[in-house]
């Protein structure tokens, strides 16, 4: 009962995009995650590519950023719009 | 006598190696340099439009939140004052935390430093109007007058009424339209920016012709590995060696643009500039990418835009359409991208700040002193972080705009 009254009072005010803002961020932390394993791993194997590896890391890395940042400005869209 | 005749080889060498190098560098940066002014005015006069256009409009500090308990975190603050606007009349004293941040990422008329509307200080920015058919009108922004959230200018050429207000932006009073040519914080620290960056340059620039062969000094030892990272890391191997020249000055200016202005809006007690944090400015840079990457778009690129070899005629239906809508999207996202960035981290940091005020607001005085050495810690490891953003962003959006060009130019390999 308390959960309900918990979700709608986030449903009725703005708490729906600050929930936004969570999963976004949740999205870009599981991508950025995988992104700096999967690098990790590829420096351990070949050190020698160590450099290429990270210019490609942060392209990937910036590319997961901007879907989430997509989803925190419609966020803020909603909270002062 | 072998090994004298060995060394003087070698020494001539490397004096060649290092002349050769050293002219590169020189005429390159000449080159950039030449070209910096003209792209730099381009993308202000854009931006100086578009800015005033869409935000014109600046805060308004009507009433004074008087900040009880907390002095000791302000002097760790940056650039941001204590006061804010209260603008719903029934919340006297509380602290709205979105009336505090806003303001101080959004554009404004004039450059804030401390204090609030009545012992403050800030630096009044020239306002232009142009209203058609009566003419131009330029006058100070502390010429606007008025005790409440509404001030009032009246302009000296046209005797046109300016009413501003933080939400509505600013008005004719006869609601007649006119255009905000106004100089703004954000088109003021753009201006300061460049006039720098084309100092700097030059002079690193001539410092090369007056020492050829030398090894950089002062000034020069700085900006030479970052002309080098944009040169050697980023445009030669992305678009290739004998494209990359074509496009390094762009690739260079964006770079030190972006750079700068990042860091610009880092630096605490001058007012919190939030340029690239404003849409303007990037929808112009992210144009110019738009631009010059279609004008240079060779037979290649339209090819694999719009009838992309080796794939299925029906799946071409679904592909094309993609395809188009990629070529517009690219741009729009390294826009927002920059945008988000750099606003994101001015509201963190802006985030500890309001968190002292609604601590001690909420929870007493005790939990507010707390609050305030918490906030004090995590906003210094958020600067170090911005501070690392403000490289990584100018990095991101010049590593994406060359991706681009060299798309764009790229031949057939199939």
């Amino acid at each position: 009962m308390e959960l309900m009254t918990i979700l709608f009072e986030i449903t009725t005010g703005h708490g729906l995009a600050a929930l936004g803002a969570g999963v976004a961020a949740i999205g870009a932390g599981i991508g950025v995650g995988l992104i700096g394993k999967a690098a990790l791993e590829s420096m351990a194997r070949q050190p020698e590519s160590s450099d290429d590896l990270r210019a490609n890391m942060i392209l990937a890395a910036a590319l997961v950023e901007g879907v989430a940042l997509f989803g925190i400005i419609i966020c803020l869209l909603v909270v002062l719009g | 006598m072998k090994e004298k005749l060995y060394s003087s080889i070698f020494y001539t060498l490397n004096i060649r190696t290092f002349a050769s190098f050293f002219e590169q560098i020189h005429s390159m940066i000449t080159e950039f340099a030449k070209r910096f002014a003209i792209t730099a005015l381009i993308i202000l006069g854009g931006v100086s439009f578009v800015v005033a256009q869409t935000e014109g409009h600046g805060e308004v500090d009507d009433h004074t939140h008087d900040a009880h308990g907390t002095h000791d975190a302000h002097s760790t603050h940056d650039a941001h004052d204590e006061g804010h606007n209260s603008l719903d009349d029934g919340e006297h004293g509380d602290f709205v935390a979105k009336d505090f941040i806003i303001p101080h990422i959004a554009d404004a008329n004039e450059i804030h430093f401390f204090g609030d509307h009545h012992n403050g200080f800030s630096l009044p920015l020239p306002m232009i109007f142009y209203v058609e058919g009566k003419g131009l009108d330029l006058f100070m922004s502390s010429e606007f007058h008025g005790s409440h959230a509404t001030v009032t200018a009246t302009g000296p050429n046209t005797g046109t009424v300016y009413i501003k207000h933080p939400d509505t932006g600013i008005t004719s009073e006869g609601g007649e339209s006119f255009y905000d040519i106004s100089i703004t914080k954000s088109v003021f620290g753009m201006m300061f920016i460049m006039t720098l960056l084309v100092i700097m340059l030059r002079s690193m620039a001539r410092s090369y012709s007056k020492h050829p062969g030398k090894a950089p000094k002062g000034l020069t030892n700085v900006l030479e590995p970052l002309v080098l990272f944009v040169r050697n890391d980023i445009a030669v191997p992305i678009i290739g060696k004998h494209k990359a020249g074509k496009f390094l000055p762009f690739l260079l200016t964006t770079f030190f643009f972006i750079v700068a202005s990042n860091l610009l809006g880092l630096i605490p007690f001058i007012g919190g500039f939030n340029i690239t944090g404003t849409i303007g400015v990037t929808v112009v840079l992210a144009f110019a990418v738009f631009f010059i990457s279609t004008v240079n778009g060779n037979k290649n690129y339209w090819g694999h835009l719009f009838w992309p070899p080796g794939v299925p005629n029906l799946v071409k239906l679904l592909v094309v359409p993609i395809e188009v809508f990629g070529m517009f999207l690219k741009p729009t996202v390294l826009m927002i991208r920059l945008t988000a960035n750099m606003t994101a981290g001015h509201i963190i940091i802006l985030s500890f700040v309001s968190l002292v005020f609604i601590f001690n607001q909420n929870y007493g005085e005790i939990a507010g002193y707390g609050m305030g050495v918490f906030s004090t810690l995590f906003m210094i490891f958020m600067y170090f972080l911005e501070l690392l953003v403000a490289f990584l962003q100018a990095y991101v959006f010049t590593l994406l705009a060359a991706i681009y060009f060299a798309d764009a130019t790229q031949e057939a390999h199939h």
